[in-house]
């Protein structure tokens, strides 16, 4: 995930400090994970360097001092052609669960008993998003982040249930290659 | 294989059940409980014996072999008389498709089990009106079901599986003919008035995402239960 990117579409909104970007970046993306402030400020840094965004001043609202960002045109001509650019799908097939059942048949293990219990592990993360989206006043941004949780989730557990029901085959495939 | 757990009686016990439809069998084995309140996901590929399941569960089919235990009364042994009033009063029954009456308006389709039960067409129209105001489609009461969209009829459905107050509503693929939000629309009312009303619903679905809306879920693979309490 392109965090500069990101913080560039923060600052679209106007002119913010670090602590304030971390704080919304969180907000935005609550099942992500959250940022580090010295990960903000880094990125803040090359933003600059490179153009993207500039110190719009420096206040202290009766706290620390903190400095703010606005975006360059620059740096919003660079987040359109981010935004609208499109993501390579899938170009590298790597997966730990995917990883696990090839090591596991390899190595003589019991990749059914292993797909048995990753599933009941995404059911109840599911039910957890499910619940989480559901609550009474859950905001846009959890809903869609937890849409989004659910739906690989459930691509995960039909890629599964398909590996489960070709073991036999797979395993044969394997064992001779 | 089994799915039995737990400490405190279950509302509604099934040991062993084997079904066969001609030379198929749909069941060989299985064991379901379903706790008062409890919402259970019962997910499988297709031809696992999820509906054949449900038919015995909800006494609507009597299992070859094995027991249907309900708040005390072995469904499986019950005369056809006491089963169908207990469908009346005590459970409540959707499909994937609601299998509204074409020529009843909306209204009317959700009171009908209220008139079957005795209450008069006034009280029935309002209670209905009632259910039909949980599942927001009050607007859509005096419409018949061919003017209703796919999730609209689903929501009336429940309404009508709901509006007798039973204990357990047997929900097969209810959301199989929807698309994901109105899937996600009738999934959200029948799970928000099923705790609501404290009524146990046992949930058929072949799709994870809903089976995510149940508080525990069991597989069923060729007529059984894939693995004890592991899937919860």
């Amino acid at each position: 995930m392109s965090t500069r990117h990101i913080l560039l579409g923060l600052l679209a909104q106007g002119p913010s400090h670090g602590y304030d970007l971390k704080r919304r970046h969180d907000e935005r993306f609550p099942q992500a994970r959250p940022l580090a402030y010295g990960q903000v400020y880094t990125t803040l840094q090359r933003l600059v360097r490179d153009g993207l965004a500039e110190v719009d001043g420096t206040g202290s609202d009766g706290g620390p001092e903190r400095t703010a960002y606005r975006s360059t045109a620059e740096g919003a001509r660079e987040l359109a052609h981010w935004a609208g650019e499109i993501a390579p799908p899938a170009p590298f097939v790597t997966n730990e669960i995917f990883a696990k059942v090839v090591v596991s048949i390899l190595s003589g293990g019991d990749p059914e008993a292993y797909l048995r219990a990753q599933r009941a592990a995404h059911m109840e993360r599911m039910r957890e998003l499910t619940a989480l989206k559901t609550a009474k006043g859950a905001d846009l941004a959890t809903v869609l982040s937890a849409d989004y949780a659910l739906n690989h989730l459930d691509a995960d557990l039909r890629w599964m249930a398909t590996t489960a029901a070709r073991l036999t085959t797979l395993t044969a495939e394997v064992d001779t290659a | 294989m089994s799915d039995i757990g737990g400490t405190a009686a279950p509302l509604l016990a099934a040991r062993d059940l084997a079904k066969a439809h001609g030379r198929t069998r749909a069941l060989d084995g299985a064991s379901a409980d379903l706790a008062a309140g409890e919402i259970l996901a019962v997910t499988g590929t297709s031809g696992s014996g999820k509906s054949t399941l449900l038919h015995c569960l909800a006494g609507i089919v009597r299992p070859d072999e094995g027991t249907v235990t309900y708040a005390g009364e072995r469904l499986d042994e019950l005369p056809e008389k006491r089963l169908s009033e207990l469908r009346r009063t005590e459970f409540g029954v959707v499909f994937q498709f609601g299998q509204l009456i074409p020529e009843l308006t909306a209204v009317d389709n959700v009171g009908l089990p209220l008139l079957l039960a005795g209450a008069g067409r006034a009280e029935a129209r309002q209670r209905a009106g009632e259910w039909l105001e949980r599942f927001g489609v009050r607007g859509q009461a005096e419409l018949r079901p061919g003017a209703l969209s796919g999730g609209q009829a689903q929501r009336v459905a429940l309404a009508r599986a709901l509006v007798t107050g039973p204990r357990i509503v047997f929900a097969d693929e209810p959301t199989g003919a929807l698309d994901s939000l109105a899937s996600e629309q009738v999934m959200t009312a029948l799970v928000g008035t099923a705790r609501e009303s404290g009524a146990a619903v046992v949930l058929i679905t072949h799709d994870a995402q809903v089976a995510a809306y149940a508080d525990r879920e069991i597989r069923l693979t060729d007529g059984t239960v894939a693995r004890a309490g592991v899937t919860a």
